[in-house]
């Protein structure tokens, strides 16, 4: 046997079983962090960015709703690929996304209702959050299951990531608290600012910029 | 009457969709490079809205909240099928929008042609689903709820045409290159959010039935204080 098949026939081997977290696949996870980032570049999912990010508490709760939902609807629409006619995909799409959002729901009401109540209809909009809807639609209807399942971990992260990021700055800057937590003196008088969405948009106008200017993104 | 302009002042000024929610951000952002595009989506966001609101609070009073279901038979009082809302809620809006979209096609091709490609982006528009999602919360009569989606339909057209026509006027000016397109917009949209907040001081020459009722308790226990003021004085 020469060399060149042997090498043909280890290619074909690894066509048929990649290892579970080949390069490529890494990428998936790490790619949407920062020069993929759905926030910062991509621009899905910016209403709850601005609405929810007032405290780390519920951001931290919205952040993790939002990994549940997409990872799950990106594994199950992926699943079904193949038998989604195209041209009622996106109604498709939408009831699986309202079912799994209907049971995000009704865990918070039951485990955590008190912020259940404070992110009230934004829990609801996880349905219509482009981030749930883009990736469906760009990955999940032309890719495995376990690829679109690494997509929507990396995906969920790179918006996590950035939400707390800004709840951070808000909460501290805004009430000095962290977590609820007071770490700041009591001489510092909160930024009424910071606490309107308004001081979020200028917030992630920032965060943008200075993302932008690290790796090198420009939009023309 | 007079609630009604009231409710329709506030969801156009100060409980405006995209200034005091940020709901529809995504499609917001993305078509506001462009006045006359900005003004097409805008007219779609208003005609669905104004259509779909109304058909959720039917769906929500007579099938979903608790009790709802009375007009079937007694029987059925105690079922609750709000934990459906989401479902129903999404449901309702995509088929209104794929059947106009239908309608839009056949009947008037010129329409289409210009607003056609908005209506597909408009079923996952968040402010659609938002203002429906605001139903259960807000306790609104039919006429009321009516008023209210046209109201926070314009709103949104007015937030997106005026984003526009900055954008096109931004094209000559000299933006760092990072902070070019999303983050520059962000930072517009932030401080005509605050511009929007001055509405938030208005006060409104209407008020709506609990305030009034509200203001009719107060003034009625001020009178009685009064009364047992003067009864006080006159005793002694």
């Amino acid at each position: 046997m020469s060399t060149e098949t042997l090498e043909k026939e280890v290619n074909e081997v690894k066509k048929t079983s990649e290892p579970l977290l080949s390069k490529k696949r890494r990428t998936l996870l790490t790619n949407p962090l920062d020069e993929d980032n759905p926030i910062t570049i991509q621009v899905l999912g910016i209403c709850s960015a601005l609405a929810v990010t007032v405290a780390l508490k519920p951001t931290m709760v919205m952040a993790i709703a939002v990994t549940a939902v997409l990872v799950l609807a990106n594994v199950v629409i992926s699943a079904l690929r193949n038998t989604i006619p195209n041209r009622i995909r996106i109604i498709v799409q939408l009831v699986v996304v309202a079912s799994l959002v209907a049971i995000v729901d009704q865990v918070l009401k039951a485990y955590s209702y008190d912020v259940w109540k404070e992110l009230s209809v934004f829990i609801g909009l996880i349905i219509t959050n482009c981030i749930v809807m883009g990736r469906l639609e760009a990955f999940a209807l032309g890719n495995k299951p376990w690829d679109a399942m690494l997509d929507g971990l990396g995906n969920s992260f790179g918006y996590a990531w950035i939400i707390l990021a800004i709840a951070f700055f808000r909460e501290l800057t805004g009430s000095g608290k962290l977590f609820g937590i007071k770490v700041l003196p009591d001489e510092y008088i909160g930024n009424g600012v910071m606490m309107s969405p308004a001081g979020a948009c200028i917030l992630l106008g920032v965060l943008i910029w200075i993302i932008r200017s690290r790796n090198g993104y420009v939009e023309d | 009457m007079e609630n009604l302009l009231n409710i329709f002042v506030k969801s156009i000024f100060i409980d405006n969709m995209i200034f005091a929610y940020f709901l529809g951000m995504c499609s917001y952002l993305a078509v506001s490079k462009k006045y006359k595009t900005a003004a097409g989506l805008g007219m779609a966001v208003i005609f669905v809205l104004g259509i779909t609101i109304p058909l959720n609070w039917l769906a929500y009073n007579f099938l979903l909240k608790e009790g709802a279901l009375t007009w079937i038979s007694e029987d059925f009082a105690s079922i609750d099928l709000e934990v459906l809302k989401f479902i129903v809620f999404i449901a309702i809006v995509a088929a209104f929008v794929q059947l106009t979209e239908m309608a839009v096609e056949k009947f008037s091709p010129s329409l289409y042609n210009s607003l056609g490609i908005f209506l597909p982006l408009i079923a996952v528009n968040c402010s659609i689903l938002g203002g429906a999602l605001f139903l259960p919360t807000r306790d609104y009569e039919f006429v009321e709820a009516i008023t209210f989606s046209l109201g926070s339909g314009i709103g949104w057209f007015l937030a997106v045409v005026s984003l526009a026509a900055i954008r096109e006027k931004m094209a000559y000016a000299d933006v760092p290159k990072p902070l070019r397109g999303l983050g520059i917009t962000f930072i517009i949209v932030g401080l005509m959010a605050f511009g929007f907040m001055s509405f938030g001081g208005f006060e409104l020459p209407f008020k709506n039935k609990e305030q009034q009722q509200a203001e009719l308790e107060k003034t009625s226990q001020n009178t009685e204080d009064v009364k047992e003021v003067s009864v006080a004085n006159f005793s002694e």
